[in-house]
């Protein structure tokens, strides 16, 4: 066969025929097909963007985005980067942006943690527990999220004033103005024992992979545990302890008719964060729940029997089968918690599509403001699925 | 196994113990033993869990029953504000329900709205239906859509004129999701089978629709067209506010329904392709008589799920306006009067959004059953 000067390819494929020009030739069909459809979108889409060159140039709007140099003067309650009103626009739209970004990562973790715990209680042997978490799945996702939104919205606003705040314990006050928690006062020395814990995480990935690729070739395991609890926790320690060990808690306090100091949640970020959270929680149960059923009870069984400890157990044989299960659905519900962070609109939180909007009804920019957001939209949605298609395809079953 | 080592030195020895008899299997009790109380952790979780539970319950039926008003004299709500948040105020649905249910319809017109959701229900039972399942299915949707249009505009018949801006309340959040369906189902059939195409333009167009569909929010395609769509038309010509978000839901479940179908089309084995080639059926025969049955059936609980989503999504378009169920709640409280009773008003919206959820939800858990029924061992 390798001697064979014939590409076996050409005895599979047919030799290719001359195009003819009869309706019963399949190819010409098919640019026929094609260039109808493409012909009828394309005019559609020219029709209507003629429509708008000329209704733009009626009611005199430029088009272009200069306007995002100008003055916003737009207030924005909730800030990560410093921010007034006599920014830009484009400076009040990447304040939007990062308070989506907040509530989006922030909402992705708590709701895995969350589901996670739910769909595992769900499979419980204890019955009222399993119960509990199953009428919670059913009923959290056959409820809009826009009217749970509002909901926890209206309850957070029904709460007691500052004066009268709900104080379960030292430092915490839930009111009708949010919720308080302590802080630790920022200094540097936090910043370098940050640093240090990124650095940390990283040269313990670098060593497990050099341990993995060791015990390949001589089948001796090596310690990656103490290492990178040492590398994590221990080298940031050291640093912030170098660094003086600031520590100073910022408690709040109710002053006047207010609070001060502490760390403030505001009632609309809180109340987005918990319907989210609650809502896709729901979703991420069920996913967990189906992924773990999916590993066949053989596969414990055969695991215990080769005599691997219950956490190798799950380490080694029955998370990686689940997680292959888990992973495509589990992304198109970060992709979901995302999106759903725009309803923030409904109850006031200001995140990219609400600043957008206002800054579209402020400059009658519609166009560049929608495509702001759906480009906003886009390439965040863009960026999860890839980084969710390379780790699926890391933990994807290798096949022949 | 662990029992077996355990046991057998006593059963082995001279002077063997009596034991106990054993712990009964059967019976509430032993059901009870089995599930509930079978170690000390178990036990824990179910004490403590049955402690919050009965907690819970117990404060709820005081806020909602015990405590309640359920109606006040004209508007008089201050007997509900001197509660505090004890009770429940009731008296909000009470005064309220109408124009929640059915918006600024004309009152003494009311009968219609109503008799078009009764007319919906009866469409989404006779479209539950197995033996429905036929072609005779769009010929009944279709009599039943116009029927309903017929009674909401009026204008025919003797019934009066009634304009479209002044419909609302939970006949709106149906119309939206029943013709978004209704022209959203078709639409991605067409983007599944464009989407599986050999014909690279259709191809890349459908792929193009569809993922910029999925990757963008529905409210930005609502906002697009509440605020862009007037500027795509050509001058005078107006579509009115709820056809303008009507479309934009139906561009945006067509992507969703589309992945659901291409799911189907991609499940069903290449033989079926093949043989309907070799029979020498044309593409659309092969489409039409092979392939879309097969592959519609296996996707039919999936569908289900994305048409719950997607009923509870139609409430998205509070945000641009539009008076639907959830939006009619919202405005009820609107009155000074009336302000801060949303609990209220939100729990009764939700039982609404529950019921016809939850009534999907179920069917489609039957449905599956039902389906994998020759795949049960």
């Amino acid at each position: 066969m390798s001697d064979s000067t014939i590409d076996p390819r050409s005895l599979r494929t047919p030799p290719r025929r001359p195009l003819r020009l009869s309706w019963s030739d399949e190819r010409v069909r098919g640019i026929v097909w094609q260039v109808l459809v493409v012909g009828l979108v394309g005019s559609i889409v020219w029709w209507l963007w003629s429509n708008t060159v000329h209704n733009l140039e009626v009611r005199r709007i430029a088009t272009g985005f200069g306007f995002l140099t100008r003055e916003a003067g737009l207030p924005i309650a909730e800030h990560v980067i410093d921010y007034s009103p006599t920014d830009t626009y484009f400076r009040a739209l990447m304040v939007g942006l990062l308070n989506t970004l907040k509530v989006a990562i922030v909402g992705i973790i708590l709701a895995t943690i969350l589901g996670t715990l739910i769909g595992i209680a769900r499979l419980s042997k204890n019955w009222l527990l399993a119960k509990l978490a199953a009428v919670y799945v059913e009923v959290i996702r056959d409820l809009p999220l826009l009217l749970q939104l509002l909901f926890w919205y209206a309850i957070l606003q029904g709460l007691p004033g500052p004066r009268q705040a709900i104080h379960p314990m030292e430092g915490v006050f839930l009111s009708n103005r949010g919720l308080k928690l302590p802080w630790i006062e920022w200094q540097d020395g936090h910043s370098y024992a940050l640093l240090m814990l990124i650095l940390g995480a990283v040269a313990t990935w670098l060593y497990r992979r050099q341990a993995l690729a060791r015990q390949m070739r001589d089948g001796r395991p090596r310690p990656v545990w103490p290492v990178g609890l040492g590398l994590t926790l221990g080298l940031p320690l050291v640093v912030w302890a170098a660094a003086g060990a600031p520590w100073t808690v910022d408690w709040p306090a109710l002053r006047g008719f207010n609070f001060q100091g502490g760390l403030n949640v505001s009632p609309e970020y809180f109340a987005l964060l918990l319907g989210l959270v609650l809502y896709t929680a729901g979703f991420i149960a069920e996913i967990v729940r189906a992924g773990i059923q999916a590993v066949a009870l053989g596969q414990w069984e055969a695991a215990q029997a080769l005599g691997l400890r219950s956490g190798q157990v799950l380490k080694l044989i029955v998370l990686p089968q689940a997680l292959r299960v888990i992973i495509p659905p589990m992304t198109s519900q970060y992709l979901n918690i995302t999106k759903n962070s725009s309803l923030a609109v409904a109850i006031g939180y200001q995140d990219i599509v609400s600043i957008a909007n206002t800054t579209l009804n402020q400059t009658g920019q519609a166009i560049e403001g929608i495509a702001i957001i759906m480009l906003v939209y886009l390439t965040i949605s863009l960026s999860i699925s890839l980084f969710m298609n390379w780790y699926n395809a890391r933990i994807a079953l290798v096949e022949r | 196994m662990s029992d077996l080592t355990l046991n057998t030195p006593a059963a082995a020895s001279p002077e063997a113990v009596s034991r106990s008899a054993p712990l009964s299997q059967v019976g509430l009790l032993g059901w009870a033993r089995a599930n509930l109380f079978s170690g000390w952790l178990n036990t824990a979780v179910t004490l403590v869990l049955a402690y919050l539970l009965i907690r819970w319950i117990v404060g709820f039926a005081e806020w909602g029953i015990v405590n309640a008003i359920w109606s006040v004299p004209d508007n008089q709500t201050q007997a509900c504000r001197d509660l505090k948040g004890t009770g429940a105020c009731w008296a909000v649905i009470a005064e309220k329900h109408r124009f929640i249910l059915f918006g600024t319809y004309p009152f003494e017109e009311h009968w219609r709205p109503a008799l078009c959701v009764l007319l919906f229900i009866g469409l989404y039972v006779v479209s539950a239906m197995r033996r429905f399942w036929r072609p005779v299915l769009g010929l009944i949707w279709a009599v039943v859509l116009t029927l309903i249009g017929v009674l909401m505009w009026g204008g025919v018949a003797g019934l009066s004129y009634v304009p479209q801006e002044r419909w609302g309340g939970l006949v709106i959040t149906l119309i939206l999701a029943t013709f978004g369906l209704a022209f959203a189902f078709p639409l991605a059939i067409l983007v599944a089978l464009g989407r599986r195409s050999k014909l690279p333009a259709i191809k890349a167009l459908c792929v193009l629709y569809v993922e910029l569909i999925r990757g963008v929010p529905l409210i930005s395609l609502l906002f697009m067209a509440s605020v862009m769509f007037p500027l795509f038309l050509p001058e005078g010509m107006n579509i009115d506010k709820l056809l303008r978000a009507q479309i934009a839901i139906i561009l945006f479940a067509g992507a969703y329904l589309a992945e659901v179908v291409r799911g189907g089309l991609q499940a069903l084995p290449k033989g079926q392709y093949e043989a309907a080639d070799a029979l020498g059926l044309s593409y659309w025969q092969k489409t039409g008589f092979i392939i879309l049955p097969q592959a519609l059936r296996m996707v039919i609980p999936p569908l289900v799920n994305t048409f719950i989503g997607f009923f509870k999504d139609t409430s998205l378009v509070l945000i641009i306006g539009i008076f639907d169920l959830l939006t009619a709640g919202k405005t009820a409280i609107i009155e000074p009067a009336w302000q801060g009773f949303g609990i209220e008003v939100y729990i009764t919206v939700g039982a609404i959004y529950f019921v016809f959820c939850f009534a999907m939800s179920k069917y489609s858990q039957n449905l599956e059953a039902e389906l994998n029924r020759h795949r049960r061992r």
